[in-house]
């Protein structure tokens, strides 16, 4: 039986045995020695480089939306394609296939990787900063055999084509170094922010709150697990006052022009409609703007860049006579009955002021002076009233100070003053500055959006809303000016007529809408520079127009400037001409609505028919002004 | 009861609980938590096999080894044709509702077998014919496992033969034969190792080559344990552990984690338990009432014995990654009732030692 081995046991092999256990546990010991005890400090370290990373989860920017929520400036996703570089064979492999898929050049490729020499294996390098369709098609359909391609989502943002509103929207650029800094780490590098325009005055609604993402990398850099995550919070949208379908008839009648249009309504503050050209196209900044354009639009002598609504400062011109008659009325320095012969020309200190109606207007009053814009009346009201009165009711009626549009970079325009020239030129005030002055020549300048707030105002009574572009505004700021309601009457009679009773704005004449105005057509040098500059160069004066209706209460005050447009009635009245009149086509166009929507209601509600015949019968009152409105055409 | 080897379950408990509190502190806060206390219900189980087993006469045991042997080659078999892909590779079968691996209950069958063989020789020298089918029989099952593939378990019931043979009086001249003969077999056995394989010797022997693949799991062990320094993090401090950087931080480098949550002191005391868990088992060994009781408890020590050296040498970079667990220690069904059906072999060797 095997049972039967009477064999001793191999003492002495297996003492052997437990000396080479006792070996073996002291041989690991001693490796655990090394780097537990010996090694520590250098494993310490590499063991810190294993860390948490954080990845950014881009919050979208905020939307832009019009008065009914029509989308001006929205997002796009757009992709990213990212060269991994971990597999360094792979990707010298593969770089002739993505040069060819991706279009671009391989020395190109070459190059970018040479330059990213230094940089950790495991960051990517960014090769296309907006991939096109083909480029995702592209790299979807090569998933399996280029590995080295990655794509990242990104919003971008989105501006209507064609410098759509583009001053008053602004654009969004790279966050400035200064900022990254004053920052706290709110910002990184390559992250967005408001450059200008709305972008940059609600920047603080629209950013939102970037989300993050936790993960651990290891020593090498490949992620290996994930932590926690923290969601993007979106930016907020803001809603505009702008009225998308009037933006479009300013954006339309200034194309190909230089000039700014301002439509506001006198009531709220709220801006309709505000646009400038030449405007950039802000697509361009929302990715990144190439050296060479941002060069281009900085050196255009046009400046494209210039919200000429709020940063234009130019003479007023004739507009400013509306200014010159409320003073006249309101400080009683002067009969309401004063008039003056105008013969084309007038004589003040010895120097000849002209009238821009060579012919001259004879006899003119107050109304007819306004009506048909005499210059030599005004010449003389400023005259008897003096500039330190001219510049008080001025600055009273908003000029020369800054409206407080909820817009960055406002510009404050000019009165001047004898108490200006004195601290600024120190030097006297000449009398016949005031003469000058006194048709909005001169020293004087103001932005389109003075000038429309200025004239709104006069034609509310003295009541001077805060302009802005947030519809919901919190504090909307009111400045009260007593303006008694005969001058007011009297002011807003006049500028009815210079529309409606063959005055300067004649032919702009709407049927059925009180359209008001005034012209100006300003000047840009005055006549002895012009005859310095010599006849090659011509400076073509600037051309404005002030309109509103209805005559009195207005509901909406368009202020025009079309630069070198010559004459105010012909190049600049028709533009807030067709702005007024597309605010009420809407107004009836919407009435109507509304009486077909309570029509419906009272046809599906039979057993409420009495009660809907009495809701009925309300709006019908309202339409009635519509209806006459419609037949204005 | 009495005659149970009590020292040696402490050390056994000891390890085990060590190792429960490692797999705790690794996992809590994963996916995986909880896993502490499935690898309480194996041990447990494994406690109530290694009861049953050592009630049995082990010269009944070793009576059915040509049985088992059959038994085991069959299993293996039977795992390449219809068993369960894992991991890559075909090693597990399902029985009762769970999935074994079957090289875990081959090892201990070889153990079994091999110590019946080496206890029919009758003479003090190891004769060549005798140790040429020493070899033969290990080497069917080890083909057998290599082909699932498992290279880690087929080297273990190397160091079984060895260990067997030198008990049995392997000669001087035989053994540098083997060494020799070894050294020649290592080109042609590169030959049929798979790529993944290859990759890991090839990493072992650069690291710095491929930081990312095997060569990865060996670095951030080594960060690991580096990290700890001699007092270690604490537990539940270690960043490497907690991080996941860790490979199978709760099972093959369980040690890593240790090590860096209790430094080397809590290495220290784990290795010096195993220390006296194997010695504990050659002073079984010594006191068999029989050789055959001594060529089975040497088996067990042999295998044990292995494990932590090629797993620990792992940890550590000296050994390239092969998927050895740390006995006891090593979250595992399979592996955990291994050591405790083995640890049975061995009380049933203790309680007959006086016997003859």
């Amino acid at each position: 039986m095997w049972l039967g081995n009477d064999l001793k046991l191999p003492q002495t092999r297996l003492t052997i045995v437990s000396y080479i256990i006792l070996g073996m546990i002291a041989l690991l010991l001693v490796g655990f020695w090394k780097l537990q005890v010996i090694d520590s400090d250098r494993y310490t370290q590499l063991a810190e480089r294993n860390r948490v990373r954080t990845i950014p989860l881009i919050a979208p920017r905020g939307r832009m939306l019009d008065r009914e929520g029509r989308v001006l400036v929205d997002n796009y996703p757009s992709f990213s394609v990212l060269l991994l570089r971990d597999d360094a064979q792979q990707v010298e492999r593969s770089l002739p296939q993505v040069a060819e898929g991706l279009g671009i050049p391989l020395e190109d490729l070459h190059k970018q990787l040479d330059e990213s020499r230094g940089l950790p294996k495991f960051q990517p390098i960014l090769i296309k900063p907006e991939a096109s369709p083909a480029d995702i098609a592209f790299i979807e359909s090569h998933r399996a055999d280029l590995q080295v391609l990655e794509m990242v989502m990104v919003h971008r943002r989105r501006y209507l084509p064609n410098g759509f509103m583009a001053h008053a929207a602004g654009y969004v650029g790279e966050v400035s170094p200064e900022l990254l800094e004053n920052s706290n780490g709110r910002y990184r590098p390559g992250d967005f922010e408001g450059k200008s325009g709305l972008e940059r005055q609600y920047n603080d609604v629209l950013v939102g709150t970037d989300g993050l993402r936790r993960v651990l990398v290891n020593s090498i850099g490949k992620e290996v697990g994930r932590l926690d995550q923290k969601e993007a919070i979106p930016g907020k949208a803001i809603q505009l006052t702008i009225d998308y379908d009037l933006q479009v008839v300013a954006e339309q009648a200034l194309t190909g022009r230089k000039g700014a249009v301002v439509a506001l309504d006198p009531r709220t503050g709220d801006v309709l409609a505000m646009a400038s050209h030449p405007a950039p196209d802000s697509n361009l900044f929302a990715v990144r703007i190439p050296r060479e354009e941002w060069k281009r639009l900085n050196e255009d002598p046009d400046r494209p860049l210039l919200n000429r609504a709020i940063q234009a400062q130019l003479a007023p011109g004739s507009v400013f006579k509306i200014v010159m008659a409320t003073a006249m009325l309101e400080s009683k320095a002067i009969p309401e009955s004063f008039s003056v012969y105008c013969s084309g020309v007038t004589d003040f200190y010895g120097r000849a002021f002209h009238c821009w109606e060579k012919r001259g207007h004879g006899l003119v009053t107050l109304h007819n002076a306004v009506v048909h814009s005499c210059d030599v009346f005004f010449y003389n009201v400023g005259k008897h009233l003096g500039i330190d009165r001219i510049a008080y009711y001025a600055s009273q009626l908003g000029l020369g100070r800054k409206s407080g549009i909820d817009l960055p970079a406002e510009q404050t325009g000019l009165m001047p003053s004898e108490e200006w020239k004195e601290r600024v030129f120190h030097q006297r005030w000449f009398p016949g500055e005031t003469i000058s002055v006194s048709v909005g020549q001169g020293a004087i300048v103001a932005t389109p959006l003075q000038l429309a707030r200025t004239i709104g105002g006069i034609a509310m009574g003295g009541i001077f809303r805060q302009p802005h572009l947030l519809l919901d505004a919190k504090k909307v700021g009111e400045e009260r000016f007593s303006i008694s309601e005969q001058t007011t009457e009297k002011v807003t009679q006049a500028m009815f007529g210079v529309v409606n009773e063959g005055g300067t704005a004649a032919g702009v004449r709407l049927q059925g809408i009180e359209l008001c105005g005034k012209t100006g057509s300003a000047q840009v040098i005055g006549a002895e520079g012009l005859k310095r500059a010599g006849r090659q160069t011509r400076f073509k004066d600037n051309a404005w127009f002030v309109g509103y209706a209805p005559r009195r209460k207005p509901e909406i005050v368009v202020a025009v400037l079309v630069q070198e447009g010559e004459h105010g009635a012909s190049a600049a009245a028709p533009v807030a001409r067709d702005v007024i009149k597309a605010y009420y086509d809407k107004k009836s166009r919407r009435n109507q609505q509304q009486l077909t929507v309570e029509y419906k209601r009272y046809q599906v509600n039979p057993d409420a028919a009495l009660a809907g015949f009495q809701a009925l019968r309300k709006p019908v009152s309202r339409p009635l002004e519509a209806n006459s409105a419609q037949t204005a055409h | 009861m009495r005659e149970y080897d009590w020292w040696l379950l402490l050390f056994a408990f000891a390890i085990c609980g060590l190792g429960m509190v490692e797999i705790y502190s690794a996992t809590h806060n994963s996916h995986l938590a909880g896993m502490h206390w499935r690898q309480l219900s194996w041990i447990g189980l494994g406690l109530l096999c290694m009861l049953v087993l050592s009630r049995v006469d082990y010269h009944q045991i070793l009576d059915q080894s040509p049985v088992l042997y059959l038994i085991g080659i069959a299993a293996l078999v039977l795992v390449l044709a219809v068993g369960r892909t894992r991991f890559g590779a075909k090693r597990w079968l399902p029985v009762l509702g769970a999935f074994l691996q079957v090289s875990e209950l081959v090892k201990l069958i070889i153990i079994i077998v091999l110590a019946r063989f080496f206890s029919e020789v009758r003479t003090e020298q190891l004769a060549l014919a005798e140790l040429v089918k020493a070899g033969f029989l290990v080497g069917l099952p080890l083909g057998l496992i290599l082909l699932q593939p498992d290279l880690g378990t087929a080297m273990v019931l190397v160091p079984m033969a060895l260990v067997g043979a030198f008990l049995a009086g392997l000669q001087w001249k035989h053994a540098l034969a083997m060494i020799a003969l070894g050294a020649m077999m290592l080109p042609i056995g590169w030959h049929f190792l798979k790529p993944y394989q290859k990759e890991r010797v090839e990493t072992f022997l650069r690291p710095e080559e491929d930081p990312k693949g095997s060569g990865y799991q060996i670095l951030q062990s080594k960060i690991a344990v580096g990290a700890g320094g001699f007092w270690g993090k604490g537990l539940g401090q270690g960043s490497q552990n907690q991080g996941g950087f860790v490979p199978v931080r709760y099972s093959d480098f369980i040690l890593a984690a240790l090590a860096e949550e209790l430094g080397f002191v809590g290495v220290f005391v784990t290795l010096l338990l195993y220390a006296g868990l194997l010695l504990r088992l050659v002073q079984n060994a010594q006191r068999a009432s029989d050789r055959a009781g001594m060529y089975l408890v040497m088996g067990v020590a042999a295998v044990l014995g292995f494990h932590v050296l090629v797993n620990v040498a792992m940890v550590i970079g000296y050994m390239p990654v092969t998927g050895i667990p740390l006995p006891l220690m090593s979250y595992g069904g399979s592996a955990t009732l291994f050591v405790y059906l083995s640890l049975g072999l061995v009380m049933n060797v203790r309680i007959r030692r006086f016997v003859n």
